[in-house]
């Protein structure tokens, strides 16, 4: 049961001071040319004021886009190995919506469901996050229609909540216990607002348990190619979506010394399951659009029990030719199997 | 941090190099670190993702026997960048191991039974693992029939290996090239596997078959199976779809909800009929 409390707006100057004396730095959206990114800020002035959500995901927080998993040496007949360390600094993300707070969760069950990744836990651990609720959504959003909402707490160490004159702040973790000690004069006694009044509405668009429980008997319909007949395998959506894991593994190297890195990668390119021996299991485009919405809506909650899908919209503003995943995955539902 | 990182290789040196046919070579690979030589453990099936470091990383199967100790051989194509550079090393130089990773061969399961190998190609290197293995424990089984063939005679694979199996009282060795792809003194078969095993004379009963080969074979030969009388259960393959990290994670061998890294490489026909054919 979370702990509620009012942040008034002012404070959040006195909580931020608070964070970086305790050698935290502060990640949040901020506004550079017109986009809104996450960015290093020192003081609450300097996040976005009135963004909807970022263009990029906070995953690169955990999950960069390149890392480095190992370095070597090269001598004649030897080769030193170095492991590779995660520069992890202790980090608040500030300000993050609910979907992509939520996502984390999505991330860590594929570095941790068997085998256990050190760099990103090394950087999740690192990482408490403090999510904002959305008060606005737009046409791409859909978290509602996948089991998220404007509000939910999942994935927040603190969720804070617009309110009035300030926030409702919901401490939700031993994370977010931690830096509630850190300013716990700030934290007012809260006044059960009623949050869900405040936040954004978003109308749920499909039945997403229908559609997880019909997918395994409509991989051969015809609706995946009539909805990937448009996209061009640019690999956009992958790269702005916060649950999206999928990497290469790449050397840099010359004769002497190399490194070996992780670097994000999308099912949406064709060289992605391409076999040496030029066969391809994925070979067409829609093929590959089918594996993103199976991969998110079936194998996923069947091997995690979860969705690999927070529903924040990202792809489709990203998307160059209009792709909408909302509206794709609202047909796919209402495909008679 | 204490957690061990999961992308770091033994490094191996090349004890051995074959040239099994052209562009195919056989590595034998030992430990550097003889603590990792004495703790490395791996069964029959499993594959392992083999590094050269400058260029990257390659996935094949181990394709010596877990009954065979101190080294792991791999046979691979030069087809690739990784490939050639694999290819270029010489004996005593380093290369990189990771594994073993995947499922295994249930040879516990087949106590008793008839075992017969199909392969096609450079697909061999898998199951001579298996066969190794089997021929190690020459007990437990029953009859051992291999069928291997290839397009051409040079494209044979472990050519002083079959001669041995060939001579050998406790298996049955059969090869055949592709019309055309024999040489004047060939002694084996002249055909595609598929036809050729039909005309074998198998029977189904209390027989499991390992089939493992190009997508055309393995599309071809399944059927003559099954008219043999084969149930889905008793039909094994093993998959290689591309891989990068061989830990359940990168995202790019799965068909359907199935990690072929974790949940595969070993897979009965039954299995795969559950499955979409992304592979």
């Amino acid at each position: 049961m979370a702990n509620t409390y009012q942040l008034s707006r002012e404070s959040l100057t006195s909580l931020f001071g608070a964070l970086r004396k305790d050698g935290r730095r502060i990640l949040a959206p901020v506004e550079s040319d017109g986009r809104i990114g996450l960015g290093e800020v020192e003081a609450p002035a300097q996040v976005a004021g009135d963004y909807l959500q970022t263009i990029m995901s906070a995953k690169e927080v955990a999950f960069p886009k390149v890392e480095r998993l190992l370095s070597y040496t090269i001598t004649p007949g030897q080769v030193d190995l170095k492991d590779a360390e995660p520069k992890a600094a202790p980090t608040v993300l500030f300000g993050v919506r609910p979907c992509e707070a939520k996502a984390f969760g999505a991330l860590d069950a594929v570095f941790n469901w068997d085998y256990r990744d050190k760099f990103f836990n090394a950087r999740l651990e690192k990482l408490a996050v403090i999510g904002l609720s959305c008060t606005k959504a737009d046409e791409a959003c859909f978290c509602t229609s996948v089991g998220g909402g404007p509000a939910d707490t999942a994935g927040s160490d603190i969720l804070l909540t617009p309110v009035a004159d300030g926030y409702l702040a919901e401490v939700l973790t031993e994370k977010g216990t931690a830096i509630l000690n850190l300013a716990s004069d700030l934290f007012k006694p809260g006044n059960g607002v009623d949050k869900v009044a405040v936040a954004a509405k978003v109308e749920a668009a499909f039945d997403q348990p229908a559609l997880t429980a019909k997918l395994p008997g409509m991989f051969d319909s015809e609706v995946w190619v009539d909805q990937s007949l448009r996209c061009i395998g640019c690999g956009a959506c992958a790269f702005v979506c916060p649950t999206c894991v999928c990497f290469d593994i790449q050397e840099e190297a010359d004769p002497k010394q190399g490194e070996r890195l992780r670097c994000w990668d999308s099912c949406g390119f064709h060289m992605f399951t391409l076999h040496a021996s030029g066969h391809n299991p994925r070979e067409v485009q829609s093929a590959r659009w089918r594996q993103r919405i199976y991969h998110k809506f079936s194998y996923y909650p069947q091997r995690y029990d979860q969705l690999g899908c927070v529903g924040c919209g990202k792809c489709t503003r990203a998307c160059p030719v209009d792709m909408n995943l909302k509206e794709h995955l609202t047909e796919a539902a209402g495909v008679t199997a | 941090m204490s957690e061990k990182n999961i992308y770091l290789p033994y490094l191996m040196r090349i004890a051995e190099i074959t040239e099994e046919s052209p562009a195919v070579k056989t590595f034998r690979l030992e430990f550097v670190d003889d603590v990792a030589a004495q703790s490395f453990d791996f069964k029959t099936g499993q594959f392992g993702l083999y590094s050269a470091f400058g260029e990257g990383e390659s996935t094949f199967c181990i394709a010596s026997s877990p009954t065979r100790k101190g080294y792991i051989e791999c046979t691979f194509r030069e087809v690739g960048r990784v490939t050639a550079a694999l290819a270029d090393k010489e004996v005593g130089d380093i290369v990189g191991f990771r594994g073993p990773y995947g499922n295994v061969f249930p040879l516990e399961d087949w106590k008793g039974k008839n075992l017969v190998f199909i392969a096609g190609g450079i697909a061999l290197p898998p199951l001579r693992s298996v066969i190794w293995n089997c021929l190690d424990l020459r007990d437990w089984f029953k009859d051992i029939t291999v069928v291997y063939g290839a397009r051409r005679v040079a494209d044979l694979v472990y050519k002083r290996e079959l001669k041995e199996w060939s001579e050998r009282p406790d298996m049955k060795l059969v090869t055949t090239v592709d019309p055309g792809g024999e040489t004047p003194d060939w002694t084996g078969k002249v055909g595609f596997v598929p036809p050729v095993v039909e005309q074998l004379g198998l029977s189904a009963e209390n027989t499991v078959a390992i089939v493992c080969g190009p997508p055309i074979m393995i599309k071809l030969t399944l059927p003559v199976l099954q008219k043999l009388g084969f149930p889905p259960e008793a039909i094994f393959t093993t998959l290689e779809n591309r891989m990068k990290c061989g830990v359940g994670k990168c995202g790019r061998c799965n068909t359907g909800k199935s990690y072929v890294c974790k949940d595969g490489p070993v897979y009965t026909l039954a299995e795969l009929n559950q499955l979409p054919a992304e592979y």
